[in-house]
């Protein structure tokens, strides 16, 4: 039997890299794919917990966490393209209207 | 109903009126509320108060408290006594003449409504101070009277030195209020209340006490009743600080009639003889309050006999006298002191009215412009001789016995100042009768010199001179009224030596005492004639000098040059106050609170901590770098440190 | 034993896996290797019984998603991607912070607690097999919200074609 501690430790591996992923590409792309790798850690901590308390509400979390990831994929994807209109780029520190 | 606080704030009502509605609604007419208000209360102060001080009955109760803390209870209270009654019947009798005399003097001035009102804010205040039971309000009076003869004496405020003679007023009085005011605060220290009726009570407590002022070892009595003195030096223009009394001529003359001549200068001796125990307790302070008045008189004395500027004359004959009065406080006799301030009041503002009446007739101040002015105006020249000679000292009118009361009680008194004080008043008595009539044969004998104006007004035709005429009836009505003051006060106070009762100082007794004097009838009747011997002197020799030989005073002036241009300039006081405390004040003012503090250290906060505040700003606005990664970095910190902090603390 | 064996693999693969995608400079091989990623994460689950999750991830992330991600990434320009920096300037700023969560995470989880055990057994998954056990769950006591979700994907497909949208020219 495999120890729940170690689908744990897997989940928090994958969730930080996901963030360094996040917080250091200049890719847009890429950035969001980090934010999916994030989901899918949590994803992984959620089944293992349920099957390791038994529990099926675990998977119906993760369930609805694929759905919102779905969703948000779409929306932020469209809003990528909506800014690749705009200013040709997408490298995010090439964006920094907000600066000041 | 109390009816005696009806006294106060009837003018109090009237000032507010005419303050309110002066300007749009009452303009010319605003002469009513006061004169009302002011004549109300001399109604009330003659049938209701003096009535019943006579019959022997005080008033001293509180009307309102005011400040309760902890042991110092303030309350607004009024005590009439035998002293308050005199000084009311100066204040309201002298008030309500002068009113009428300026509805004539001031008529079709600009700022009417204003000289009313504040005519009648005068009086409430004064009225406070000399009704007043504690210490407090008599302050309160004292400042506020100092106020109105500020407003009053820059009245003219378009004039520059009307402007800064109110100045002056204000700031020299300051001086002397600042000791009145640290008379006071020793007051409350050591006796723990500030109501006459306590103070004067356990006043013999005190007596011999030393006290540590500013490391050495005072006695209490005499730092308290010095300390209290200095406001009066400052009020009533005694040295050093009588500097400010003849620039306050460039107020209107019934400001100075009323304010400079029988009510706010008087406040002084009446202040003095007020707290005549604490005064008693101390031979050093009556000593040096004897010696001051003696000096001032013989010193203002001095300079009236060479000025020319009629006012000028006057207001430093107020000044002698005033020394005349706290010559006789300081030797203990203060009955015959507010004797003199009670004859004074009428004769001193019968003076200046009458000089404001030449005034309004002929446009000038300068007697070396006057002259042969009493065939033009025979009511004003019959008064002015009336009160010059009651003023001088002339045997039977009221100025004669209260001057002579105090000449005598120089001489006969236990004081150690005594016999030098009695010979400076002797001389006063030369000097007083003698620049009287200078400046009564100047104006109205001899012939017009006031010839040039008329250069001025080429098209007047044939007139001689310019049109001189009588003053109006609502002027010269007060002036007799006021000269049969002059003749007849003084004949409460007759002495016992010429066959009267000595009725004023009976009256005065029980707030005063009674002097204790040494000397035989036989020296009384010597110093009596000695001081009239000197009076007929002075008046003969002014009348030689001014009537018959005309040419001698410009020959003796030029003889004695350099004593004559040391007092036409006042001994230059002025200009040695100018020197020593008005140019480093200055200089201390610009330099150092302006460029200084001002400058530097103000600004320095004022714009430096904005400043600080930009620059912090501006370095932390460089946190907002606008990459959404970096705002990301910071919030993957925080969620770092704050679960690292929960397992540290765990 | 055979089982600590393949978590082993898997779990081994997924994070080299893992790290590829964030570390490459081209996008579509990004892309590439998380479908494998996402592959490896679905077995992940078929060990843990969650069949119908597997599916799901097949079907949803690596058939939707990834190929959305797909089409965007043919919007760059793949050969100027190549040739610039991939990583900003505070990347080791961000390293130091991610390692930072990683090990307090880590030490946070040692104070976990495990709730006692549900209801839902291995065999009674296995009798009732996952997706009815799942469906049944999902249709009653979490209908309302299954009913948001699917609002909320109403609004995503309503958005993002407000959003990326050319503007019409009147």
């Amino acid at each position: 039997m495999v120890p729940l501690g170690w689908y744990m430790f897997l989940s928090m591996v994958v969730f930080t890299i996901g963030v360094f992923g996040f917080l250091s590409r200049r890719n847009i792309i890429i950035m969001f794919m980090s934010i999916e790798l994030m989901l899918n850690a949590v994803n992984i901590n959620l089944i293992s917990l349920s099957h390791y308390l038994q529990d099926l509400r675990g998977q119906i979390l993760a369930f609805f966490v694929i759905a919102v990831a779905a969703a948000e994929a779409a929306i932020g994807l469209a809003i990528v393209i909506a800014l690749f209109r705009n200013k040709a780029t997408v490298h995010v520190d090439e964006i920094k209207e907000m600066r000041g | 109903m109390k009816y005696y606080l009806l006294i106060p704030f009837l003018p109090l009502t009237a000032f507010i009126i005419n303050i309110l509605l002066g300007k749009e609604v009452l303009r010319e007419k605003a002469h009513w509320p006061s004169i009302l208000a002011v004549v109300g209360s001399f109604f009330i102060t003659i049938t209701s108060v003096l009535p019943q001080v006579t019959a022997g009955k005080i008033i001293n109760e509180d009307l309102y408290t005011w400040i309760v803390s902890g042991t110092f209870n303030v309350t607004v209270g009024f005590l009439i006594d035998p002293l308050t009654a005199v000084m009311l019947v100066v204040v309201t009798t002298c008030a309500s003449l002068i009113h009428i005399y300026a509805v004539g003097y001031m008529h079709g001035d600009t700022g009417y409504y204003r000289f009313f009102a504040y005519m009648s804010l005068f009086t409430f205040c004064m009225l406070m101070l000399v009704m007043a039971n504690n210490f407090l309000q008599l302050y309160f009076g004292w400042e506020g009277v100092g106020l109105c003869s500020y407003f009053l004496i820059g009245y003219y405020f378009n004039k520059k030195s009307a402007a800064d003679a109110g100045k002056k007023a204000f700031i020299t009085c300051r001086f002397g209020d600042f000791g009145f005011g640290l008379g006071v605060f020793m007051i409350f220290l050591t006796f723990g209340t500030l109501y006459y009726a306590d103070i004067f009570a356990n006043v013999s407590s005190i007596a011999g006490k030393t006290v540590n002022f500013l490391g050495w070892n005072v006695d209490l009595p005499t730092l308290i009743a010095l300390l209290l003195f200095a406001g009066a030096v400052g009020k009533s223009a005694q040295i050093p600080l009588h500097v400010w009394l003849p620039d306050a001529m460039e107020g209107p003359t019934p400001v100075s009639a009323l304010i400079h001549a029988a009510t706010m200068v008087t406040a002084g001796v009446f202040m003095v003889a007020r707290c005549n125990p604490i005064f008693n307790l101390s031979e050093v302070a009556m000593n040096v309050v004897a010696i001051i008045g003696a000096l001032t008189m013989f010193f203002a004395a001095t300079i009236a006999v060479v000025q020319n500027d009629i006012k000028r004359i006057i207001a430093y004959s107020t000044c002698s006298h005033l020394g005349y009065m706290f010559l006789a406080c300081g030797v203990g006799a203060y009955a015959a002191g507010i004797f003199h301030l009670y004859t004074h009041a009428f004769f001193k503002a019968l003076l200046f009215l009458a000089a404001g009446s030449v005034i309004h007739a002929v446009h000038t101040n300068d007697i070396q412009e006057m002259g042969g002015l009493k065939k033009y105006m025979p009511i004003t020249y019959a008064v002015f001789v009336i009160a010059g000679l009651s003023a001088g000292g002339f045997p039977g009118l009221s100025g004669f016995f209260s001057k002579d009361e105090i000449i005598w009680s120089a001489y006969a008194s236990h004081s150690h100042v005594g016999k030098f004080v009695w010979i400076l008043a002797l001389a006063g008595a030369f000097f007083t009768p003698f620049y009287t009539f200078r400046l009564i044969f100047l104006t109205f004998h001899g012939k017009y010199r006031g010839g040039h104006h008329e250069e001025h007004h080429g098209g007047h035709g044939a007139h001689g001179e310019h049109h001189i005429h009588e003053s109006p009836k609502v002027m010269t009505i007060p002036l007799m009224l006021l000269a049969v003051g002059a003749v007849a006060a003084g004949w409460v106070g007759i002495p016992p030596l010429l066959g009267g009762g000595a009725h004023f100082a009976e009256f005065l007794k029980p707030v005063v005492g009674h002097p204790e004097f040494h000397g035989t009838h036989a020296e009384e009747w010597g110093v009596m004639g000695l001081s009239t011997t000197l009076v007929m002197i002075g008046l003969g020799l002014s009348a030689f000098l001014y009537l018959r030989r005309t040419d001698l005073p410009e020959k003796i002036a030029e003889g004695f040059k350099p004593i004559y241009r040391i007092l036409f300039n006042k001994y230059y006081i002025d200009e040695l106050y100018h020197y020593t405390i008005i140019n480093p004040t200055l200089w201390i003012a610009n330099k150092v609170l302006v460029g200084i503090t001002d400058a530097k250290i103000i600004e320095g906060i004022v714009n430096g901590v904005p400043g600080l505040i930009g620059k912090f700003s501006q370095q932390l606005r460089r946190v907002q770098t606008g990459l959404a990664q970096h705002y990301g970095i910071i919030m993957a910190a925080g969620a770092f440190f704050i679960i690292a902090l929960v397992l540290l603390l765990r | 034993m055979i089982q600590e064996l393949f978590f082993a693999y898997f779990a081994f693969a997924i994070v080299v896996l893992s790290l590829l995608v964030i570390t490459r400079k081209n996008p579509v091989h990004s892309v590439l290797w998380m479908l494998l990623l996402f592959f490896h994460i679905a077995s992940l689950y078929l060990f843990l019984n969650a069949e119908f999750m597997a599916a799901i991830q097949v079907i949803v992330y690596a058939g939707g998603i990834l190929v959305l991600f797909l089409f965007v990434v043919l919007l760059m320009n793949i050969r100027e991607e190549v040739r610039i920096n991939k990583f900003i300037g505070a990347w080791p700023t961000s390293l130091t912070f991610a390692i930072g969560i990683l090990v307090v995470i880590i030490m946070s989880i040692r104070s976990f607690i495990a709730a006692p055990p549900g209801i839902y057994s291995i065999d009674l998954i296995k009798q009732e097999t996952h997706t009815k056990a799942l469906g049944k769950l999902l249709y009653t006591e979490f209908l309302y919200p299954f009913e948001v979700a699917s609002l909320i994907l109403l609004v995503a497909i309503i958005g993002a074609i407000v959003l990326a949208k050319r503007r019409l020219k009147p």
